[in-house]
Order: structure tokens, then sequence, then C-alpha cells
């Protein structure tokens, strides 16, 4: 009997081939929807296995090694809950794109280009899920990020895009080198890479601390945590709209599982501060990420960010959870790590919607600036009503699936009053404090998102002529809305299914909720919170139905047409409207001042003259203009500087190698 | 080992960094080559020594390829290479000599600190052996830095040689083809180096290898 890794394997080893003949056959018409095709039979097939496993004997834990890579080693693999957990976050979400890609796809100006990456891309993912020695996972990982690289090239021929992809690349390259480095400290003086023999070494205080940071630098730049996250905005809106899904939604989420196999699973028990780190930077990523998209009139832009913002309240719950883990507290550590996983998983499917809804606009109109869309919702309507589904849901309104997991987040910080350290009982209430702020700002900044692109009337010529998306990517779309939909009815389930995840790591489990009568979730007991989805939207439904009945059917029929208040503007026409930037307006005025230094100027014309009043808004990422300018211009000077070198005589070149020979000597000799 | 045959290995071993010393002090081509092909019978002098005493018969056609190339066949191309070149009254230290003799002192003693310290359980021979035979080997590496002119270098490089040779034969067991094919790569750098040397002479009017430098067609 074939084990069930070795079963899943066959997965990104199919996907591998697919991604070999895509390369071969990438330029003939039928290549785009068998591509897409494959990739969606495979994925729902890995889902099945998924499935299968967690049906019959969740616990079970599967591992193979298998004789590639480096000789001696070879590359192990392994299905325990955490990777299962993940296995289905990247196919639900591989599935639904390739879906959204069989119809997207026939758009692309240049498919072979996009073909053969993609199911490379799926491949790397499902590995990097899956290995169990740091060899196969810095493998996969590197896999992974070259995949995407080449997607985000895609379309090369944009300078913005080429930029995009540069930044990209040295950021993966620098993260890649950080999880390296916390390998090589995990794996000791002994140098066993196999992440069986790091389960068992605790390693000493001061190891742990710079693995833990190099995770987070690790793991977090891929994830996008400020104030690594400056590639983020460029790459992801940069390549195709369903493989920018895959990497907002998918991708960050693969990261996400490093940091928690990492510092969950091979770190051994963590410290009370190395909670307080990750805490912190969660809640300063979601605030500035969330602020960030809310300057943002690019759609997809926008939606790269709040997926910044997602990252920063997923690592916030895991930093709680590390908190908790640390004291001793295993119940309130499972509750915040649940919410973190839960919310990984709903961010995969609102995100991931999200992108597509965006992608379907631009396959519809051509464009991603707000500033030129508008009205919308008449020309698509399908489109416009599942994009609303994934606002609602992404601003965490119930009954949809954000409220849910953003819910439990919340219950995990209000347990914070229980940690014995001060330190912690201060800064959790703080950071609770960031993540309601940052929620608030999402519905506000999703309010625009939808209202500016889809609502009020076309901005430019090129809405008026927008039509519907073809059946397929309205299906993944319609897929998409009702996960998101049942994830925040029946949440009992989802907490339920991710015990076999917590019962290892966390040594503790959330009480079982699908107990409940009536499908109501208790995180701790009756006496403190109980949330019922399905409740809210019954409540929901019925109080809407029947408002909506008494005002059709007691109103006035009687029809009157007169023109909308204009606000003082006699002029109605489309630019008179709000737009994204003047929504954004009274936040950016707010915050503006220390996040982005934002400064406005009025220029006011000459007396006289007819030309009219100009306001200038000055926006700056600070995180580029203090992280990255400096050690590019840092790296600039030094090469400056060592360019020299390259223009010595020979004899001044046997004079460097002879005196580094005997400073080595000297080192040797002088060695205590 | 009885006290004689480690004496007389150690003074001929010594003698050889004693040579690399004048090799050092010599500011004519002429007289370098000359204690050049001294370096090499003295190698020549302290590998038959080391055959004797190891009863390693393969070692004697060491020496006899260290006597018959480096001592004669070398030497000799090299100064009509000279007297081609027409460069035999060229003064062409770029360092003083005395910086470069204190830097050589301070070289040996280095590699005497560190071969004694890194080796103190093998065989006091073999420990000595190496110790002169790295104080060799960076005192050609010296003379490569220490001189402008392309002949020199090539005779710093071919003592430096010398030097692992003594270091190979000082420990027991290595194979002849190893020393055959040291001796035969070194015969060929010899012989392409000397065909660039008039290569270049031909096209500069120099062996300075400061020439060069100028003809690159960026700043020196």
């Amino acid at each position: 009997m074939i084990s069930t890794v070795a079963l899943l394997l066959c997965g990104p080893a199919a996907l591998l081939g697919t991604a070999v003949l895509a390369g071969a056959f990438s330029r003939r018409a039928s290549a785009t929807r068998l591509v897409y095709g494959a990739a969606l039979a495979i994925s729902a097939a890995l889902l099945v296995i998924v499935a299968d496993h967690l049906m019959g004997n969740p616990g079970e834990v599967s591992a193979v090694t298998l004789p590639l890579g480096l000789p001696w080693t070879g590359a192990r693999f392994r299905l325990d809950g955490l990777s299962a957990f993940f296995l289905i976050v990247v196919n639900l979400g591989g599935a639904v794109t390739s879906l959204y890609g069989v119809g997207y796809g026939q758009h692309e100006s240049a498919p072979h280009r996009v073909l053969p990456f993609y199911p490379a891309f799926l491949a790397g993912m499902n590995l990097v899920v899956l290995a169990n020695d740091a060899f196969a996972f810095l493998l996969s990982w590197e896999f992974m990020s070259l995949a995407s690289w080449a997607l985000v090239m895609a379309h090369h021929r944009d300078e913005a895009n080429r930029r995009a992809a540069y930044i990209y690349l040295v950021m993966a390259s620098f993260g890649t080198l950080a999880l390296l480095l916390a390998f090589g400290l995990l794996a000791g003086p002994a140098g066993t890479y196999a992440f069986d023999a790091m389960r068992t070494v605790q390693p000493g205080p001061l190891a742990a601390g710079a693995v833990l940071a190099l995770m987070l630098l690790g793991a977090g730049s891929k994830a996008g945590l400020v104030p690594l996250h400056a590639w983020l905005p460029l790459a992801h809106p940069a390549a195709p709209s369903h493989v920018s899904a895959l990497m907002s939604g998918i991708m960050t989420k693969v990261a996400i599982y490093g940091f928690v196999r990492v510092v969950f699973d091979l770190l051994g028990a963590p410290a009370w501060w190395s909670g307080v780190a990750v805490l912190l930077i969660g809640g300063v990523t979601a605030v500035l990420g969330i602020l960030h998209a809310l300057m943002e009139k690019d759609l997809k832009r926008l939606l790269a960010y709040s997926t910044i913002e997602n990252i920063g309240v997923i690592f916030a719950s895991l930093g709680l959870a590390l908190a908790f883990k640390a004291n001793a507290m295993p119940s309130a550590a499972a509750l915040a790590f649940t919410a973190a996983l839960f919310h990984v998983l709903n961010h995969s499917f609102f995100k991931s919607l999200l992108f597509f809804g965006a992608g379907a606009v631009l396959s519809a109109t051509g464009e991603r600036d707000m500033e030129r869309l508008g009205g919308l919702i008449h020309r698509l309507p399908v489109t416009s009503f599942v994009f609303l589904v994934g606002c609602v849901s992404i601003s965490a309104l119930p009954p949809f699936n954000g409220f849910a997991s953003e819910w439990l987040a919340f219950q995990a910080i209000l347990q914070s009053p229980d940690l014995p350290q001060w330190g912690l009982k201060v800064i959790v209430p703080a950071v609770g404090g960031m993540l309601a702020l940052a929620a608030a700002l999402a519905a506000a900044c999703f309010v625009k998102a939808f209202g500016i692109t889809f609502l009020g009337r076309a901005r430019s010529a090129v809405v008026e002529q927008a039509h519907e998306v073809d059946r397929f990517s309205l299906a993944a779309m319609a897929v998409l809305a009702v996960l998101c939909l049942l994830a925040g009815l029946l949440p009992g389930f989802v907490i339920d299914g991710l015990s076999t995840v917590t019962l290892p790591l966390i040594g503790d489990r959330m009480p079982v909720q699908t107990a409940q009568p009536w499908l109501s979730i208790v995180p701790i007991a009756e006496s403190r919170s109980s949330y019922n989805g399905l409740l809210v939207f019954v409540f929901i439904t019925i109080s809407a139905s029947l408002a909506a009945f008494f005002i059709h059917r007691f109103a006035s029929h009687a029809l009157r047409r007169g023109l909308a208040w204009g606000c003082g503007f006699d002029d109605a026409a489309p630019a008179a409207q709000y737009t994204a930037v003047s929504f954004a307006q009274p936040i950016r005025r707010v915050f503006g001042g220390f996040a982005f230094r934002a400064r406005e100027t009025v220029e006011m014309p000459a007396p006289g003259t007819l030309d009219p009043a100009r306001i200038k808004v000055d926006i700056h990422d600070v995180a580029w203009e203090t992280f990255y300018q400096p050690i590019a211009g840092a790296i600039d000077f030094a090469t400056e500087r060592l360019n020299y070198l390259q223009f010595l005589t020979i004899r001044r070149y046997l004079t460097l190698v002879f005196l580094y020979l005997v400073i080595l000597l000297l080192v040797l000799a002088l060695w205590p | 080992m009885n006290g004689l045959t480690f004496d007389i290995a150690h003074l001929l071993a010594g003698s050889l960094v004693l040579v690399s010393f004048m090799m050092l002090y010599q500011d004519r081509l002429f007289a370098l080559i000359n204690v050049f092909a001294l370096h090499a019978v003295v190698l020549a002098l302290s590998v038959a020594w080391q055959a004797y005493i190891q009863d390693a018969h393969h070692l004697y056609i060491t020496a006899a390829i260290a006597l018959v190339f480096k001592a004669i066949v070398i030497p000799v191309g090299l100064h009509r290479i000279i007297q081609r070149l027409g460069i035999h009254r060229d003064i062409e230290t770029a360092v003083g000599i005395g910086p470069t003799m204190l830097a050589g002192i301070g070289l040996v003693t280095l590699s005497m600190v560190l071969m004694l310290r890194v080796t103190p359980e093998a065989d006091p021979l073999a420990r000595e052996d190496l110790a002169f035979a790295l104080s060799i080997i960076l005192l050609g590496l010296l003379v490569m830095v220490t001189r402008r002119n392309a002949v020199s270098q090539v005779v710093g490089f071919m003592s430096l040689e010398n030097g692992l040779v003594l270091a190979a034969t000082g420990a027991k067991g290595m194979p002849l083809v190893v020393e055959i094919s040291v001796a035969f790569s070194i015969l060929i750098a010899f012989i392409v180096i000397g065909v660039f040397l008039f290569r270049i002479r031909e096209r500069f009017d120099s062996v300075d290898v400061g020439a060069l430098d100028d003809y690159r067609g960026e700043r020196q």
C-alpha cells in the first residue's frame, strides 16, 4: 500500500510534467484550456487525497524519503496535520484559480510566458508544504520563488513590471538567505538537516532568538511583513490577475506555513518575549498595510496592500499564540493559533475572490485605475455581486467568514489579563487596539474599493463598453463567494477541523464546537462569549426581507423625478463624483503625517488668469526611504570603491594574494 | 633515527632557506639566476639525502630531475633569454633590499611558529622539513611580489616550486608520478612563460610587467 505522502507527491510531479509539456506546446491555441484544466484536475485530486486522509485518520503522520537531491541525504517529505491544512489551502486555491484561468487565460497576450510557469508554481508551493528536511524545503521554496518571479516577468515589456520583478528577485534571495541561516542554526554543529532531528533538539536562548529573527526576515519578507513588504505591492499586481490571486492569496500563506513550521514545531518551547516581537510586528504591519491600501487608486495594488494588512493580523494572532504557549496557557494559545489558521483559510478565499474580481474588471475594461472606472454594477452585475461578497468578507462583517476569524483573534486578545508578564499585559491590548483600527480602516478601504469601482457613474468611455466576463471566471468567483459564506455560517466545523493542527503544535485544542446547539461557536465558555453566524444570517435575511416588503407594500408608489442634490455643484459630470483619492482624504489627513510624510499643497492660479487651482499630494513610502534606499546607497558606495580592484597591476594582484595568504597563516598561528 | 642523518637533512633544508634569502638579496638578473641554480643544486642534494635515509630509490630520480632541469636546463635557458633580450644590466627590485629581507625573516618566523604548532605529533624530521618548505614557498612568493621583471617573477615561481618538492620528499610516500608531473608542469610553465616573454618584448620593447598595464586601455 502506497503511503499518503507518496501519493501526494505524485501531484507536484504531475504538475511539473504539465509545466514541461506546457513549455513545449504553449503556442498551440488549445494549450491554455488544457494546461489550466490539467492544473485544476491535479489540484482537485490532491484535495481529495488530503480530504480522504483527514476523514480517515487525521492524526496520522506519513513520511517518505526519496533518493533525490544531495547524495547520502535524500529528500524527505512528510504529511502531518499542519501540512495537511496548508495543502488544503494551497490546492483549494490552486483548483479555483485554475478554473478561473481556463477563462481568464484566453485574454492572455503572451500565453507562452505564463503557461509553463503556472503549474510549476503550484508544484513548488505543494512541495514546500510537504518538505521534511531543510534541503528539500529550501529547494522547493526557491523553486516557488523563481516560478512566481517568472510569472511576474510575464509582461516584461512594461518597465514597471521589470522593476517589480527585479525588486522581487532581490527580496526573495534575501529571504532565502535568511532561511538558510535559520536552518543552519537549527541544524547546529552536527549538521542534521532533517526536520525530525531538529525537532528533538532544544536550541539555547540566543540561538532560538536568532532563528526567530531570521524566520521573521525570511518568511516575513515572503509574506510581506513591514518593513520587508516593499516588493509585494509591486510584484503581486504585475503578474496576470489569477497569478496575483495565487501569490497574494496562497503564496503568502505558504510563507506563514514556513514560519509556523519552524517557530512552533522545530524551535521547541518559546520564550515569552518572542511573542512580543511577533505581536508588535504583526500589529504595525496590519495598520500600515491597510493605510497604504487606502491611499491606493490602483485596484490590484490596493488588494496587494490589503494582503499585507491580513498578514499582519495573522502574525499578531501567531505572536499571541506564542505568548500564551510560553506561559503554559494552552487553551488560550490554541484559541489564538486557531484564529490565525482560520484567518489564513479565510484570507485565501476572499483575497483570491477579490483578485479574480479585479481581473474580471481588468479584462472587461482594460483598466486597473479606479479613477477611470465606476458604475460597473450595471455592466458586470454578477462580478460586482461576488466582489461585494469578497469586500464584505474582508471587512469582517458578519455573517461572512472574515468576521468569524477576526472575532476569534479578538477573543484571544481578551485573554491577555491572565498573562503574568507586565510587558505582555500592556502590549497585547495595545496590539488589539491596532488590529481594531486596522479592521475599521479595512472596512473603509473596501467601501472605497467597491464604491469607486462599481457604484456611481462611469468615469471613462471604456466602462460603457464593458461586458460580463466568461462563465469559467464567474464560476470560480461564485465558488469562492459561497465558500466565504459557508465558512462564516459554519465556523464550528473549521475550528474542529483545525484541532488536528493545534493538538500536536500547541498541546491543546479549542472546545468541540460542532456539539454546540444551533451551530454556535463558544471559544472559551458560554458565559464569556459566543457567536452564531447562522442566527445573524437569518436575522439579516428576515429583517432585510421584511424591510423590503414593507417599503414596497406600504410606501407611496407615486413616481417623482428630480435632480439629485449635487453638493452645491450644478455640473453633474462624472468627474464631480467622489474619487478614490478624495474618499481617502480624511484618513490621509489624520494618519498621513506620520505614516506617509504626506503633504498637501494648494497651487492657486495667479490673479487674473483663468487656470484652475490645483491640490497636490505628496506621499512617501517611509519604509522604502528609511530602509531600502540607505542599503541600496551603501551597496552602490561599496561597489564603487571595490571597482578600483578591477584595475590593478599584475604585481599588485600577486601582492594581494600573498598578503591574504600571510594573514590567514597569521590567524592560524595566533589562534589560541 | 640517529643524530647525524637528522642533522644533515636539517642542514640541507636549512641551507635551502638560506639560498632563498640569497635570492632575495640579488638585484641583478644573472646573479639571481645563478643563485637559483644553486638553490636547485641544494634541493637535489637534499632530496638525494632523503632518498638515502628513507631508502626510497625513486627519490633519486626526483633529485636527478631537479639537478638536470632546474640547476642546468632552466638557468641556461634563462641566461640565453636575458642575453637575447639584452636586459642583463637591469636593476629591477620594486621594494628595497632591506625591507624585503626583514619581511623574509618575518615570513620564516611565521612558518616556523605555525608549522611547529600545528604538527606536534609528527615525525621531527618531517616537521622541520615542512616548516622549511613553507618558508621557501613564502620566500618564493615574496620574490615574485617584490620584483618588477617578468624573468625574476619566473625565478621566484620556480623557487616556490622547489619548496613544494622539499615538502613532498620530507613527507614519506609521495609517488614518483606526482613528482614527475609536477616537474613537467614546471617545465611547460617555463616554456610558455619564455614564449610569452618574447612576445611581450616584441610588442612592448620591455619585459617590465608595468609596461603591460599601460597598454590595457584602462587606467593604471
